[in-house]
């Protein structure tokens, strides 16, 4: 059976790991490599690394970094922030990361998608959506430029308007990020989640708002989704990976096994 | 290990770095090549590839290094699409194609076809089960049931050279082997432990 993915993400600021809340308040949580083998020995599954100087800076990103993950880690993980060009997400690729993960760069021309799509296949195109929920209005919209307060905008489309236009362009894979719950740990937005599920026949990968283990139960169970990311609760060691999988594994959800080498 | 020498085959696909960097935490000669000599003097050969079978048999013939591959008499691994390019042929074809599939390597009778998982997702990405047929080769020390991880959306059905087997939504081969051909689905460079493994049993056949 597919295992459901467990993916820590690590916000990169300067090639270090950085965290802030509701998008703001950037901490330095550590330097990237060691981090990143520490989480594929704890068990996770995946990890995404979002660059977030990267969309809102207008300066070029040193981007160095993914090799040397790629040279120590043997999970699979992603590069998001600041790629705007096939050419940008073929350096990041050539590095060694397994997808690239698009966002403000493919609302701004989201051709972008269909491009990196026939350039490289379906399976490395991961479009990173940051979605708000407007009171006013009752709707979810896409955001932009979150990765800078100053910059970030209302972009005037729906989350489910463009959820169906990046499949249909040649996304693999989508991972919705709800900006209500993202760093104030009270649970993923299941109700967006097992909306948008019913109209995503790629991946889905539920992002912001976990806080405690059975968040990620309910995630899964209810919302269906593929994985669920999280921050600030692996970085601060409120949750610890082996406890979450044994949790879910115990409630019977689908989880990997660990596996050892005998020699090594 | 130290003598053996390893190749990867330098298919002009995208993203090899990562097949290459799991190659060198195992061995120390581990080299990356599209030159016929050096890859038919290596030990042991990779096959990797990443992207649509059609683009990879364009750029293999475009080196010309099909017949190359296919006199191959040394144990060759291919990894995800290079499995796939083993077999007979591809469903998987670029769409102004006028033929219903993209020829590949034939070294393996088989063919490859988009797989059909009903209201499941595609692509089938993620950590999956493999059940191999025997302990043995490749798959020495790797029970049944251990995870690797995929990414794909087309697959070789479970037949004859079939040599270990997963599920979504409908059975397909994780693994072929024919003579010294082998060829994994998934990806063992990013699956941890038991894709290393995998990979050292590979390098000591």
């Amino acid at each position: 059976m597919l295992a459901r993915r467990i993916i820590p993400c690590l916000d990169v600021r300067d090639g270090k790991v950085v965290k802030g809340v509701k998008f703001r308040n950037h901490e330095i949580i550590g330097d990237i490599v060691p981090l990143a083998e520490q989480y594929a020995l704890q068990g996770a599954d995946e990890l995404v690394f979002y660059d977030i100087t990267a969309s809102s800076d207008q300066r070029v990103v040193d981007k160095s970094w993914v090799s040397r993950i790629a040279e120590v880690i043997d999970i699979p993980f992603c590069v998001a922030g600041g790629i705007k060009s096939v050419a940008d997400a073929g350096r990041i690729l050539e590095m060694g990361a397994d997808k690239i993960s698009v966002n403000s760069p493919a609302l701004e021309n989201p051709e972008l998608i269909t491009q990196l799509h026939d350039t490289f296949g379906q399976q490395c195109v991961v479009v990173g959506i940051d979605s708000y929920f407007n009171e006013k209005s009752g709707q979810y919209e896409v955001y932009q430029f979150t990765g800078d307060e100053k910059r970030t905008q209302n972009t005037g489309r729906l989350t489910a308007d463009w959820v169906a236009e990046v499949q249909q362009r040649g996304a693999g894979e989508i991972v919705l990020n709800c900006m209500n719950q993202d760093g104030v740990r009270q649970g993923y937005d299941i109700e967006q989640l097992t909306n948008i599920r019913q109209a995503c026949s790629v991946p889905l990968i539920a992002s912001g708002g976990a806080g405690e283990k059975h968040h990620f139960y309910d995630v899964f169970k209810q919302a269906d989704v593929d994985g669920a990311l999280a921050a600030s609760v692996f970085h601060k060691g409120i949750i610890p990976i082996p406890e979450l999988k044994d949790f879910l594994r115990a409630q019977g959800v689908v989880i990997r096994d660990d596996f050892r080498r005998k020699s090594a | 290990m130290a003598t053996q020498k390893t190749v990867i085959i330098n298919t002009g696909c995208a993203n090899i770095s990562s097949v290459k960097f799991a190659m060198q935490r195992l061995s120390d000669n581990v080299s990356v090549s599209e030159d016929v000599g050096e890859i038919q003097a290596a030990d042991k050969i990779i096959l990797p590839g990443v992207g649509s079978a059609n683009a990879a048999m364009d750029s293999i013939q475009h080196k010309c290094l099909t017949a190359c591959i296919q006199t191959l008499k040394q144990p060759v691994l291919g990894v995800c699409l290079g499995m796939q390019l083993m077999v007979t042929r591809s469903e998987e074809k670029a769409q102004q194609s006028q033929q219903d599939f993209t020829p590949c390597l034939d070294v393996i009778p088989g063919q490859v076809k988009r797989m059909q998982v009903g209201d499941l997702r595609l692509p089938h990405m993620g950590w999956n089960t493999v059940s191999p047929k025997n302990d043995l080769s490749i798959f020495r020390g790797i029970p049944a049931g251990t995870y690797f991880y995929f990414v794909h959306s087309f697959a070789v059905d479970v037949y004859e050279h079939t040599l270990a087997s997963s599920e979504y939504g409908q059975s397909f081969s994780a693994s072929l082997h024919k003579d010294n051909f082998f060829g994994v689905q998934f990806h063992p460079e990013r699956s941890g432990d038991a894709g290393a493994t995998l990979l050292e049993n590979f390098l000591t056949l």
